[in-house]
């Protein structure tokens, strides 16, 4: 069984198969179904238009896949060395945890951060917060991401003082902030502006990264998290594309080339449910993204074309019971990764049904990457299940499931509008029920939970544990540097950012003058908010 | 008025977004014939208990996935005390370890549904609870 409505005959045999995107699956595919296709022009080889064997030649077998385990608590100190530890232990990339009040702008002495600080990731106010997380990190050598949105604007120009700081080229340096706000209005929550500013601030990091930091990654387009919030795969990948076509539409309206752009924009996408659906999902996607930067946007550079991943292995298929068999599900979440042809690989660990993973966790999911590299053969040859009847079949028809809905969300007027009035997240809230309801009857089998359950008790897992002590340091320390900055330096930068803000100019070189003089999170978010106001959520029952 | 419906706030308190279970449960309850409200996210515990008043609730659902269940509860549970709001029953989900129901049930919440708790169990307290 699996994620999919099966339906019995009167045998009690499995007669019908529907996957979660609507395909029906048949009981055995062969020559006839690939009739249709043509090699050249549907699947090309590896490292040729459109992709969808991958987007190089020689994938793994030039480079193995970057494993960037999600990673970041307490104070910038517990951070940094959390960071430390995981490249000892071959870990190729960072993926930095910010807490929620970092996420949404406020300072950790804000009375709305209470009880938050350091809670689900890392705290921070000022500079001084990266400075110390990134110490001794070489910064030319490991990529980082920044998981965060609203504000990623405020932290890429932290980062970029940071890396100016220990004298790092900005050329050499490669961040990879998340800076996808659509998608947090869809699911994931943490938004400040209203839609058309916060697509402005991406259009603002977009622009500035093409210019003075060529490696930057400057957003991170989220399928993930919409899937994890309940919608079908198809549906995580036609709305990725709405969400990543808004942002290039808006930077096309700044005057900017395409092929200037959108080969640094890169995807997050999910991992969880049907195993070859979600195979057949990426390959899809890799052919219809290139499709559409081709023919749609008349990109030249194949660079543009390409659909750069993070295929992640998510929360939402783990459980809280028997959290050991997460482990067993990670391995196969990698797996499905590893033949969908991914960049970046990151994978839930197994307590993280309950919380942020222990060091123990974390090493387990990293272990279980490298296992797949160093002893399976993935890296022998690109696109192993090429060419194979069901796959080849299954990529046709999600990439023909995945058309059709982007084709509803351009009928409401593209994915702002769409966002704005909450048809996505009723039509993401309704596949979450339907999904928790099949569940709940037994049509969808889940180990642990609905079939082979074990009466015993909860299972105690040792736990990451919050520390509010943690709070009090960072408190401290942002007492501390508030005191000895040059305040009248910090009036005068807010008040040119202010003005960037109000003139509608790009805000990232005022931003870094902020940063540089150590202004605070909650300070420069005060000067958006003030100007942009506040999302309002469409009521959606 | 026996056939008065019962009316329940589903909220979001804090700066958690995680929102899928809050909106799952409210479409449970709705389609186990209560009125629901949603708040939508960021909301402060002010917020939230005008919220109820205006709307005049039974029930108050906290949905807390971010492990900071403690300490917002017993804010709200304090608050709800200053008011004179006890007749509204209160009852929490999310991401709750085991080990954490008896102090939230010490606290005076009602009802503890930890995630993948089947929607029956909440539908069937809050029909016994609220008379």
């Amino acid at each position: 069984m699996g994620v999919a409505t099966y339906i019995k005959n009167e045998k009690g045999e499995i007669g019908e198969v529907i996957l979660q995107s609507g395909i029906t699956v048949k009981p055995v595919y062969g020559p006839e179904d690939l009739a249709d296709l043509d090699y050249e022009k549907d699947l090309g080889n590896p490292g040729e238009y459109p992709f969808t064997r991958g987007i190089h030649p020689g994938m793994y077998r030039i480079r193995p896949w970057t494993m960037r385990q999600y990673s970041g608590f307490g104070t910038p100190y517990e951070t940094n060395e959390r960071f430390k530890f995981l490249i000892a232990h071959g870990q190729t990339g960072l993926n930095v945890a910010f807490d929620l009040p970092t996420q949404l702008g406020l300072d950790s002495d804000d009375p709305l951060a209470e009880g938050e600080v350091g809670r689900v990731g890392m705290a921070v106010d000022t500079l001084r917060d990266f400075e110390i997380a990134f110490a001794d990190i070489p910064l030319d050598r490991i990529g980082s991401g920044l998981t965060i949105n609203a504000v990623a604007s405020i932290t890429l120009a932290m980062y970029q003082a940071t890396a100016e700081g220990y004298k790092f080229a900005l050329d050499k340096i490669s961040a990879t902030p998340q800076n996808d706000i659509l998608k947090e209005m869809v699911g994931r929550g943490n938004w400040i502006f209203p839609v058309e500013p916060s697509i402005r601030l991406i259009g603002d990091t977009i622009e500035y990264s093409a210019k003075v930091m060529p490696r930057t990654n400057p957003v991170s387009v989220c399928g993930y998290h919409i899937r994890e919030s309940g919608c079908t795969p198809a549906q995580e990948i036609a709305y990725a594309f709405e969400i990543a076509m808004t942002y290039i539409d808006h930077v096309l309206q700044r005057g900017l080339d395409i092929d200037e752009f959108a080969p640094r924009i890169s995807f997050n996408l999910d991992i969880f449910g049907n195993f070859f659906e979600q195979v057949a999902k990426f390959r899809a996607a890799r052919r219809l993204w290139a499709k559409l930067l081709k023919e749609k946007y008349k990109a030249k550079n194949p660079r543009s074309m390409w659909l750069r991943g993070l295929f992640g292995g998510g929360g939402g298929g783990l459980t809280k019971q028997q959290p050991l068999n997460n482990i067993v599900r990670g391995a196969y979440y990698a797996l499905i990764s590893a033949l969908s042809g991914t960049q970046t690989m990151a994978l839930c660990s197994y307590d993280e049904a309950y919380t942020i993973p222990t060091p123990q966790a974390a090493i387990i999911s990293l272990r279980t990457m490298e296992i797949l590299l160093e002893e399976m053969g993935l890296r022998d040859t690109v696109d192993p299940l090429g060419g194979s009847y069901y796959i080849e079949s299954l990529t046709s028809q999600m990439e023909e499931r995945i058309t059709e809905e982007m084709r509803k969300v351009e009928e409401i007027g593209g994915m702002a509008r769409a966002v704005e009035t909450g048809y996505i997240q009723r039509e993401v809230a309704k596949q979450a029920y339907l999904y928790e309801k099949a569940l709940q009857e037994g049509k969808v089998h889940k180990v642990g939970v609905n079939i082979y359950k074990e009466d015993e008790e909860e299972e105690e897992v040792q736990l990451h544990e919050y520390n509010p002590a943690a709070a009090e340091v960072q408190i401290k320390s942002l007492k501390e540097v508030r005191r000895t900055r040059d305040n009248r330096k910090v009036v005068q930068t807010l008040r040119d950012l202010e003005k960037a803000v109000r003139r509608g100019e790009n805000v990232m070189p005022s931003l870094l003058e902020s940063v540089k003089a150590y202004a605070t999170m909650g300070e420069m978010t005060r000067v958006f908010r003030e100007v942009y106001g506040e999302f309002k959520e469409p009521s959606i029952f | 008025m026996k056939d008065k419906r019962i009316r329940v706030l589903v909220a979001k308190p804090g700066l958690d977004g995680h929102d899928r279970g809050a909106k799952v449960i409210a479409q449970a309850l709705r389609d186990a014939g209560m009125e629901v409200v949603y708040t939508g996210l960021h909301q402060t515990i002010d917020q939230i208990l005008n919220t109820a008043i205006q709307e005049d609730v039974d029930v108050i659902g906290l949905s807390i996935l971010s492990g900071a269940h403690i300490p917002l509860c017993e804010k709200l549970m304090g608050r709800m005390r200053e008011e004179d709001l006890s007749d509204i029953l209160v009852v929490v989900g999310g991401v709750i370890p085991k080990r954490d129901i008896q102090k939230l049930k010490g606290m005076g919440i009602k009802g503890v549904f930890p995630g993948g708790t089947p929607f029956a169990e909440p539908i069937r307290f809050i029909r016994e609870s609220v008379k």
